[in-house]
């Protein structure tokens, strides 16, 4: 990206050329300190030692007996959440588009009931309530709670963000299902339901990331064996090697979730390219407004 | 029927959780606009800081930040924030990470803020002979700052969500709180419902009122 003119400035001059080489020479002295600091720190601590780092390049059982069952478990969790959520979010989604008042009002109290409550507290009423009023195996237990408490929350969000696809579709849609004699259902079945999903592609794989971010929570709370879960084993294993376990998880999840946040950003643009379909499209970045509980202004946009 | 509550510091613990979340909003605020302010300078090298700590972060779950601090900073390299008891470290450790989580998020709304405004108003304002500072003050910020109420308001219910997560170091707030109660008492359903109503007064009123004032303010296009 060569030089262009934004919102805030223009395409810099002599003048501003030279300031800005100042101000990057500044900011890499400052940053080279922050890195400096942060390495002496772990220097200090002895958490740079090879023999700290050396488990997860060199020996594989670092992978298969911590690493990889513990991410095995949070894809797992992640994808049991989804699936299940989707069809109840479809469900609630479509019945907040309800021509009747009571289905509408019932279906709205319920989403807005679990997108105001924090996620980690379903969680625990789930696990509470299964070893109370089931007979669940304590193993099983966790995977069950999070998967539970994950579902709550997130078939709420994806109400809203069926909702939002169905209302993002051009009106004339619906106008032309009834000039052909549809009924209700069938404009919903046969035109509205099967263009939304294509709209709201984008939104759900971002919500995808905020399910995979969400099932470390069990891990941490709940004793669900999930990556986060895999640390303290593994720096009691290797020799307190706590800085490097983090990281190496750390960087397991930017991974895993920025290969979905890019292609939900891929999918967006491709959907508002699209010559075939409406232009309709439920964005990525629409999911932070429809988990905040509350009316908005539409976040979906509009055929543009 | 509410004798359960007895010798439990119910009010004490949301009053921690209101602590945790005004304190880091005030935080992440700060530090949020100043890498938004990095991801739209003109130094390259700012810009490519803003953008990798955004991915970064936001990409990481906001547990394993919060016990990466308590884990990794305090009891491996020993940062305790400059306190000596353990509630008050671990509540400063928590405040450290939801401050750093939520930055993050703060920086994109801010930074889609900057970018709803049209270039061609700053071009008009430069063209009728506005100076840099003007542009910015009498141009730019009052439409960036009205557009940016409604992203910054799901941020921070979603930050007063998400401060239940300082529960994974122990930090005495409401979701510690809850998993003492149904561990000790037989009250699961009423202990719950207590937890979730205290959420709702707390997220609810917070998403009407500035989901409302950011139509109030929403520039007209």
């Amino acid at each position: 990206m060569k030089e262009r003119p934004t919102v805030l400035y223009d395409v810099p001059g002599p003048r501003a050329r030279r300031r800005n080489v100042l101000y990057t020479v500044l900011f890499l002295l400052a940053l080279a300190a922050l890195i400096w600091w942060v390495v002496l720190s772990l220097e200090e601590k002895n958490q740079l030692e090879w023999s700290k780092w050396s488990p997860f390049f060199t020996d594989s059982r670092a992978w298969t007996t911590y690493i990889l069952p513990g991410l095995e478990n949070t894809l797992i969790g992640a994808a049991l959440a989804m699936v299940i959520a989707l069809p109840l979010g479809a469900l609630f989604g479509i019945a907040r588009l309800s021509d009747h008042r009571w289905v509408r009002g019932a279906a709205g109290t319920v989403v807005e009931f679990f997108r105001a409550i924090p996620v980690l507290i379903l969680m625990l009423f789930a696990n509470a309530a299964y070893s109370e009023f089931t007979d669940i195996r304590p193993e099983t237990r966790p995977l069950y709670a999070v998967v539970t408490g994950l579902v709550l929350y997130n078939a709420s969000v994806l109400a809203e963000v069926v909702r939002a696809g169905i209302l993002s579709l051009p009106a004339g849609q619906t106008d032309a299902a009834k000039a052909i004699g549809m009924r209700k259902g069938q404009t919903m079945a046969h035109v509205l339901l099967p263009q939304s999903v294509t709209a709201m592609l984008p939104a759900l794989v971002s919500q995808l990331v905020v399910i995979v971010k969400d099932t470390a929570l069990g891990g941490a709370m709940l004793g669900f064996s999930e990556l986060l879960a895999s640390v303290r084993p593994m720096s009691a294993n290797y020799g307190a090697n706590t800085i490097a376990s983090f990281t190496v998880v750390a960087v397991i999840f930017v991974l895993l979730n920025f290969a979905l946040t890019t292609f939900a950003a891929w999918l967006e643009r491709r959907l508002r390219r699209a010559k075939k379909s409406t232009g309709a499209v439920v964005g990525a970045d629409a999911v932070e407004e429809l988990a905040t509980p509350g009316e908005h202004v539409g976040p979906a946009d509009g055929p543009k | 029927m509410f004798d359960f509550l007895e010798g439990y510091d119910l009010l004490g613990a949301f009053w921690v959780t209101v602590q945790l979340t005004v304190i880091s909003a005030i935080g992440s605020l700060i530090w949020g606009t100043l890498l938004a302010a990095m991801r739209v300078s003109p130094v390259p090298l700012m810009r490519g800081f803003g953008t990798a700590y955004v991915n970064v972060v936001r990409n990481i779950p906001l547990t394993v930040i919060i016990v990466f601090t308590s884990l990794g900073l305090f009891q491996t390299l020993g940062v305790s924030m400059g306190a000596k008891d353990f509630t008050t470290i671990n509540f400063r450790l928590a405040v450290l990470g939801l401050i750093a989580y939520t930055a993050a998020f703060v920086c994109e709304a801010v930074r889609s803020g900057i970018n709803t405004v049209p270039v061609g108003q700053v071009e008009a304002a430069r063209a009728i002979g506005l100076d840099f500072p003007q542009v910015l003050r009498l141009i730019v910020l009052p439409q960036a700052f009205r557009s940016v109420v409604g992203p910054l308001a799901n941020v921070l219910i979603a930050l007063t969500k998400n401060t239940t997560v300082a529960a994974a170091i122990g930090v005495g707030e409401a979701a510690l709180l809850m998993r003492e109660m149904i561990e000790n008492e037989a009250q699961l359903i009423l202990i719950s419902v207590i937890f979730a109503v205290g959420f709702i007064c707390l997220t609810l009123p917070t998403g009407l009122l500035l989901g409302r004032l950011s139509k109030k303010v929403a520039v007209k296009r």
